[in-house]
């Protein structure tokens, strides 16, 4: 058993100590178990991390404890010393100090030292009887499981491939290339998404150390970091993806006609299906709850025209079990649900749709082959509205938070469908204008001028239908004025919310999210891509609403963690 | 089921056809009315000054009286509903005003009893099942856009009545009641309430864009349950009428003289001459009387 | 035309009275205009709902009660039920008829001489009680 060092810091970095040392070095000095004490002001500062080091190297201690008030900013820095004066870092605390910051208030100085005492000697008494749990070391895996194959995914995956470390990438979908998938052009530039998107998809299905395991959900995880078991749910697709060419005549000839949702109601798919032409892998799954075979017994049409037999009616869910020593989660977003949102119609509007749906609409590849048309009947609109922090920013009834890439998709959206419909009108209801990116706020500026898109500053309250129209009750605050206007299509804005599925997946592997779902950061500023958890990483829109530009940086950070956390060992 | 019945100042009175025809009613559906023995007016408006305790008084005794007699308080004003709703959340929740009005009331009211709005006794106590079984004279589909203007609905977390965006409990009545409900924007929105003293032509046009909407998608007369309401969009047709010469005119009826018509009771007990824009012609012509 | 701000002219003795009798937080109020779009009498008010919780911030008494905003108003709560900050606009409007209406000189906006007779004998007793609490002290 040996004695635990102490080192006191008193922290005073913003001025008055935050409790007296003296009270505490004294009721220590009184106990035989703990040797020696060190008072150090600014414990954190390069002196101060010297002094910790002489401390331990000096007197032989194995295992300190450190009275700390961010313990997340300076708790790595303390392991770091220990692991370079060659100590075992589980022997050793960093005790939070930040409850007696209410002592302070209670009492002064002498009350928080009483607080701080008390949190002291729990913790070595905690820290006192530890032995290493294991008689041998665990062999560190370097391979490093991406959740969530959308760019994000893709971006942190191909770092990592290329830096020569096995990835494997899950997605839930059959195929990698998450919401970008559905865009059909991206701000500031306006190029296509599928141009931008389907090289970078390819590339990752074609990497040499990047393996797809798509269609597929994390049913559990153990262990930690470097040893990390993952057990995966490849769900069943009925198809043999292994004698599967992907020709493509099974989509061809499927009969039925579903809601598609990927085409988020914008279009019909077919029972078994592919996400797009391009598809990563290009094999198709069947959904058994719209299949006419699975839901009434009929049909097996794709089973007869697949020239190598691949159909298989009765293949079931697979598990598979891998061992990585890292992980990044990014597993994106979702939009907030019109049909939740009372005053627009609880989703039963015609011709009210959210920014995916129209991207759907916008785009070559979907459900109207680009033609802006609104669903009830076709027809070309020549009045759409578009409206901004739907269930965002909106503390009482909804989301109180910003969505972030809003106000940029949505001139987008109003610049697309004026390149398409010269003689329309858009109308884009706003708070404020969040344009934050290189060229963003020109393409604002350049929509308004170029385009004569209007921007009324004001919410809408309600909209509901009216013969043919949607009747939209807004306001324009920078006139005063109630503003009425018959829209023929409208599209909202609503706020990004983490995927379906999320908290879950985070309590799975021991992660905190916030009441929204989205994955918390280990430190607001510093580490934005850590979870807090050695060896798992967040990255993308998982970790709160951003912009592409954002998310691939943010995958490109995870992968440059998990660099150097494979380059440790 | 016996429930303990507030009318309302104007039921007995200017809207005599809602409250006959409700109590009426309600014996043919085996569930008595018991006036309150002792009521005044609830005061009309809730105050909405934090500092305003006076105006809680009346809605106070009221309840507080209800307490001692014992039983449901229900009413058919949409108004007084939401007084008398309001008052009662507020005393179970403000021990502090529920100590000062005590005192002023010289009464001892915690808050706790049940208040009920006609409607909801109808949906949730006789059940619109049984309320169908019980129609003796089918309405034939007659379409009708039910208004239900804004006390019954509004702020939701207080009146608890229906979903304040797309209610459907006035609709599902008119279904059980063989009615045809006619789905219009304007149904939650309000009828210009007391502005029809302050600012009347503000309340006419209210009653412009409340009706036409009705008459535009289908209706062929409205129904209410609030004598505000029926007011200002059946007396002040007068006034819609001088503004919008154009405009058609359309019966507006309380929800009970429907339901009485419904229950097969005999056409004097509804009372049609209280209504300014005379019911008799539509229903005549649908042969309904 | 220009306005003073300052902090003896801005949150004054008014906008603080207004937020007392309403239980307010007039700060809180970022002037989305959602109580105006869905106002239904706001098509006749010459200030919108946000407009006067604007000026009421600002301390802009007198363009505030120069207006026939809380007047109009109806009561009818549409506004504080889709206000995404959760600010009782209803009682905002209560608290400055009550600011006009507490004053020690009689400023009622209704008298019951202003009725013509026909119409008394028309109008329901809620609307009469109703509109006299609105409007008279």
């Amino acid at each position: 058993m040996g004695s635990v060092g102490v080192v006191l810091c008193p922290c005073d970095l913003e001025g008055e100590p935050l409790f007296d040392p003296d009270v505490l070095t004294e009721k220590l000095k009184g106990r035989k178990d703990v040797l020696p004490v060190v008072y150090r002001s600014a414990a954190c500062s390069e002196s101060g991390v010297e002094a910790i080091r002489a401390f331990v190297e000096k007197s032989d201690v194995d295992r300190i404890v450190v009275t700390c008030l961010r313990p997340e900013l300076f708790g790595p820095t303390c392991m770091r010393v220990l692991r370079q004066s060659g100590r075992n870092t589980a022997f050793s605390e960093v005790i939070d100090i930040r409850p007696a910051l209410a002592s302070v208030e209670k009492g002064g100085l002498k009350e928080a030292a009483e607080h701080v005492l008390d949190l002291v000697e729990k913790k070595i008494d905690e820290v006192r009887g530890r032995v290493p749990s294991l008689k041998e070391k665990i062999p560190f895996t370097k391979r490093v499981m991406v959740i969530g194959g959308g760019i994000t995914g893709i971006t942190a995956s191909i770092d990592l491939g290329n830096a020569g470390y096995e990835v494997l990438l899950v997605d839930r979908l059959p195929s990698i290339g998450g919401r970008m998938l559905q865009l059909s052009e991206t701000f500031p530039t306006l190029d296509c998404a599928q141009c931008t998107l389907t090289p970078k998809t390819v590339e990752t299905g074609q990497h040499p150390q990047i393996r797809l395991i798509t269609y597929s959900e994390i049913e559990s995880v153990s262990g930690e970091v470097g040893n990390i078991l993952v057990k995966i749910r490849r769900k069943a697709a009925y198809v043999d993806w292994e004698k599967c060419t992907g020709c493509g005549l099974c989509q061809e000839k499927c009969p039925s006609k579903v809601a598609s949702e990927f085409e988020r109601g914008m279009g019909l798919g077919k029972a078994i299906y592919t996400l797009s032409p391009q598809a990563v892998p290009n094999k198709p799954v069947i959904n058994r709850e719209v299949c006419r075979f699975f839901t009434k017994g009929k049909c097996r049409v794709c089973e007869k025209v697949c020239p190598v037999g691949a159909i298989d009616y009765e293949q079931e869910d697979t598990f598979i079990e891998e061992r990585v020593g890292a992980i990044i989660v990014a597993t994106g977003f979702d939009l907030y649900p019109k049909e939740e949102i009372g005053e627009y119609g609880y989703g039963d509007v015609p011709d009210v749709i959210d920014g995916l749906a129209f991207e759907r609409l916008n785009s070559a590849s979907g459900p109207t082959a680009g033609e802006i048309r609104r669903p009830s009947d076709g027809h070309i609109p020549k009045e759409v509205v578009f409206i901004q922090c739907v269930a965002s920013r909106d503390p009482e009834r909804y989301m109180p938070y910003c969505s972030r890439a809003c106000c940029m998709y949505t001139a987008k959206h109003a610049r697309l469908y004026k390149h398409k419909v010269h003689d329309g009108r858009a109308y884009i209801f706003y708070m404020d204008i969040r344009s934050m990116g290189k060229g963003y706020e020109e393409f604002i500026q350049q929509g308004m001028e170029e385009e004569g898109i209007l921007y009324l500053r004001g919410r809408v309250s309600r909209l509901f239908r009216d013969n043919d129209h949607v009747v939209v009750w807004g306001v324009d605050t920078l006139t005063g004025k109630k503003v009425e206007i018959a829209a023929d299509m409208v599209v909202l804005a609503t706020a990004m919310i983490p995927s379906r599925g999320v908290k879950e997946l985070a309590e799975k592997l021991g992660i905190k999210a916030d009441e929204y779902g989205f994955l918390t950061e280990a430190h607001w500023k510093l580490y934005p891509v850590e979870s807090g958890v050695e060896g798992i990483y967040l990255a993308g829109c998982a970790q709160g609403p951003k912009d592409i530009a954002d998310t691939v940086a943010q995958g490109n950070a995870a992968a440059s963690k998990v660099q150097a956390l494979f380059a440790q060992h | 089921m016996e429930y303990l019945y507030f009318p309302g100042c104007t039921l007995y009175t200017k809207a005599k056809n809602l409250d006959e025809a409700g109590r009426e009613c309600a014996k043919v559906l085996g569930f008595e009315l018991r006036e309150l023995s002792n009521w005044t007016c609830c005061g009309a408006t809730f105050p909405l000054a934090k500092d305003n305790i006076m105006a809680l008084a009346p809605p106070a005794r009221i309840l507080a009286r209800a307490k001692e007699e014992g039983g449901t308080l229900t009413t058919l004003c949409s108004v007084c509903f939401n007084v008398i709703k309001r008052t009662n959340r507020l005393i179970r929740e403000d021990s502090e005003k529920r100590e000062k009005i005590n005192t002023f009331i010289e009464m001892d009211y915690q808050g706790d009893v049940r208040v009920l709005h006609y409607l909801e006794i109808l949906k949730r106590d006789v059940g619109f099942e049984t309320l169908k079984a019980a129609v003796k004279r089918d309405l034939g589909g007659l379409k009708v856009a039910p208004f239900y203007g804004c006390m019954l609905l509004r702020p939701s977390e207080e009146m608890e009545f229906d979903d304040k965006e797309a209610p459907t409990i006035f609709e599902d009545f008119l279904k059980a009641i063989t009615c045809e409900p006619v789905e219009f924007p304007y149904k939650i929105e309000c009828c210009g309430a007391f502005q029809s003293v302050g600012a009347p032509e503000v309340a006419t046009e209210c009653a412009y864009s409340i009706l036409s909407s009705a008459v535009r998608n289908g209706a062929e007369a409205v129904t209410t349950t609030c004598p505000l309401c029926q007011f200002n969009i059946d007396s002040m047709q007068k006034e819609v009428r001088e503004k919008h010469n154009d405009f058609p005119g359309i019966p507006i009826l309380y929800f009970t003289q429907l339901l009485g018509l419904a229950l097969g009771l005999p056409v004097e007990k509804l009372d049609f001459q209280r209504n300014d824009v005379d019911p008799s012609p539509l229903l005549r012509e649908r042969g309904l009387i | 035309m220009k306005i003073e701000v300052s902090r003896q002219k801005v949150h004054n003795e008014f906008a603080q009275k207004v937020e007392e009798i309403s239980g307010q937080n007039l700060f809180a109020c970022y002037q989305c205009g959602n109580c105006t779009a869905g106002c239904p009498v706001s098509f006749a008010m010459d200030l919108g709902p946000h407009q006067v919780i604007r000026f009421s911030l600002l301390g802009l008494e007198k363009e505030v009660l120069e207006s026939n905003t809380f007047w109009i108003c109806a009561s009818c709560l549409q506004c504080t039920s889709r206000c995404p900050k959760g600010l009782d606009i209803a009682r905002i409007m209560e608290a400055i008829r009550l600011v006009v209406l507490r004053k020690k000189e009689r400023l009622d906006r209704l008298e019951v001489g202003d009725l013509p007779g026909e119409f008394l004998d028309r109008v329901p007793q809620i609307a009469l009680i109703s509109g006299f609490r609105k409007f008279s002290s």
